[in-house]
Formats: C-alpha cells, sequence, structure tokens
C-alpha cells in the first residue's frame, strides 16, 4: 500500500512517445537551454542500448558514433517534460537487455540485424 | 504555527516545471488531533499535544484511553471528561508555541496547513549503524590503501600526544554507537502537497528508516 502512495507524485507516461525497445534505431527530440531565453531542439541519433523501468526514473540509453569515431552515450528521462518527441526508425534483433559489447565494435561489426514484424 | 506528524514512505524523484528532476521524501502526514492543550496558567508553558495513527481502542491503554476521552461517564465515574471527537491514536507528540490559545481539543490538522515552496524542519530517529568506527561515524580519512600498509586501512590515527601530555583529551572522536538518535533535518523545501492522500513531498533526505514517525513543523530558522 504504502508503495503504491510513495508513486503517487508520479507523472503518466506520455502518450504521445511510442513504445522504445533495446536495439531501436531513434531520434530523439530534447528541448536544452542554451543561456537564458535561448531555447532549442537538439536531435540525437542512435541506437538504443539500454532501458530502464522505475517510474519516474524510466529511462533509455542511446549510443551514436560521432565525429571520429568516438561513441557518444547520452541517457534520457522517459517522463522528462524536455523530450519533444522520440522516432523510431528501426527494430533490431537483439538478444540481450543490454548492448554493452556495442562499445568494444566498431564500424560494420556494430550493426545489428533488423527485425520487421 | 504549522506542525505535523507522519509517517517517512520511501524516497523518489519528480520534475519541475522546467524539466528539472528534484529528489523528494514522500510522508503520509496527518490526519493529527489535536488532543491536549497546555498553558502556561496549568502546566509553565505553552504546547499542544497531537496524535496521529489510528489504531483500534484495544491496542490502547485504559490510560491512555481516559486521557483521549475515550472511556464514558458512568455512575461511578460522573466527572470523567469525554472527548470531543479524537479517534484512538498511536502517536502523540507536543509542539511548543507561543500561543497555545487559538487550538481546542478535538481539532483536525491536516497537510492542507503546507504549501508547495514552505520551509520546515522534520525530526526523525535516524538508522541505527551500531558500533561504528571512525570512517563511518566522523568521516575520517583512513590509512594508505598501499605502500605496504596492513590492518591500518580505517584506523583512527593518533589521539594524542605522548608524555607531554600524558592521557587522551576528552571529547576525543573514536568509534562507538551511532545512529538510533533523534535528529532534526532543518529548512528543507517542501515541493507538492497531495490533499487527498494526505501526502507531502520534502526536497532532499529525512532521517530514519522508511515507516518510521517523522514530525514536522515549520522550519525554525528561514
Amino acid at each position: 500500500m504504502s508503495d503504491l502512495l510513495l508513486k503517487a507524485f508520479d507523472k503518466e507516461d506520455n502518450e504521445n512517445l511510442p513504445e522504445v525497445r533495446v536495439g531501436d534505431s531513434v531520434t530523439v527530440h530534447v528541448r536544452i537551454n542554451v543561456g537564458e531565453r535561448n531555447e532549442r531542439v537538439q536531435m540525437v541519433r542512435g541506437t538504443v542500448i539500454r532501458v530502464r523501468n522505475s517510474g519516474n526514473n524510466k529511462n533509455f540509453t542511446v549510443r551514436r558514433i560521432a565525429s571520429n569515431g568516438v561513441g557518444v552515450e547520452r541517457t534520457f528521462l522517459m517522463r522528462s517534460p524536455l523530450i519533444e518527441k522520440i522516432e523510431v526508425h528501426r527494430h533490431a534483433h537483439v538478444r540481450r537487455a543490454q548492448l554493452y559489447f556495442l562499445r568494444n565494435l566498431r564500424g560494420k561489426a556494430a550493426r545489428l540485424r533488423e527485425k520487421r514484424f | 504555527m504549522k506542525g505535523l506528524l507522519g509517517i517517512k514512505l520511501g524516497m523518489t524523484q519528480i520534475f519541475d516545471e522546467a524539466g528539472n528532476v528534484i529528489p523528494v521524501t514522500i510522508i503520509q502526514a496527518g490526519p493529527c488531533y489535536v488532543t491536549q492543550v497546555k498553558t502556561t496558567d496549568k502546566d509553565g508553558y505553552e504546547a499542544i499535544q497531537v496524535g496521529f495513527g489510528e489504531t483500534k481502542e484495544k491496542r490502547l491503554t485504559r490510560g491512555e484511553l481516559g486521557h483521549l476521552g475515550l472511556l464514558k461517564r458512568d455512575q461511578k465515574h460522573p466527572s470523567r471528561k469525554v472527548s470531543k471527537g479524537i479517534p484512538p491514536v498511536r502517536h502523540l507528540a507536543e509542539f511548543r508555541l507561543k500561543d497555545a490559545s487559538e487550538y481546542e481539543i478535538g481539532q483536525v490538522l491536516t497537510v492542507e496547513q503546507f504549501q508547495a515552496g514552505d520551509r520546515v524542519d522534520v525530526t526523525g530517529k535516524t538508522k541505527g549503524r551500531g558500533f561504528a568506527g571512525t570512517v563511518k561515524r566522523y568521516g575520517f580519512g583512513g590509512g594508505l590503501k598501499t605502500h605496504g600498509q596492513s590492518d591500518r586501512h580505517r584506523a583512527p590515527g593518533s589521539i594524542g600526544a605522548t608524555s607531554g601530555t600524558a592521557h587522551v583529551f576528552k571529547g576525543k572522536r573514536m568509534a562507538g554507537h551511532m545512529g538510533n538518535v533523534r535528529y532534526t533535518a532543518q529548512n528543507l523545501q517542501v515541493v507538492r502537497i497531495d490533499t487527498e492522500k494526505n501526502l507531502i513531498a520534502i526536497k532532499g533526505a529525512v532521517p530514519g528508516p522508511k515507516g518510521s514517525l517523522v514530525k514536522i513543523r515549520d522550519a525554525a530558522k528561514s
């Protein structure tokens, strides 16, 4: 019972956002503040390597390869009001819950097999 | 005065309008009932005693029932006081005030006294840590982890000079019992209120384990 009360201040899942799964190729549109009154939307495109479900802390991590082949990972809070939009481009066939092995792979080796429904 | 008793439910995080994540402790507070009004004339100081946590009558002693006015008047006890609607409550606590005359027995206090942005002090009993060393108890650095050290990793180091003073000073911080004491976290911010479920979300941590009794009142220094 007390656990339910603990969740009383939790936000609902944003209905406009699609379900994100591990291995998905996504573009996340996230609002950021650059100084005062200078708000813009940033887009992060990459592969979802981790999804955590934990109430208000529900989050997922996107990995992308930035310039010079540097891997960049960014974690987004699913219920954050800063997330404008999430586009899911393709799903992948994965056999793990966390794709940490991608960190050690680069180039063609770091591809995932597409899963079609 | 704003004051309440509550049960600490645990910690979680919520978002503010700007999208910032705020760590909060959720407390189920109130409704509390004023069970006694203490005045300077009668008791030497001004305070109210409040009760919290409804329970069954059979769980209270007859002394407690009599205090709450839950025993009926009868021929043998015609002067016995009868309550003004106080239910049987498990916990009693006192709040010292400047002037207690604005309160009366049976009055109900709820979370509606507070609103988001208020500053409060929260009193509770900290988690017991048992016999703790100086590293945990006082944040001592401990010894070196390498360079051939053995058995010195969490040692307190020197506890004083040699024959010059020839004794260890009183109050020297050493290992000993830690926690399980009353502690007040001061000047915490109220982030959100749920009047329907009697919940209050307070920014940051609050003393005590989940399920423990805490006392909330308006901040002494703010």
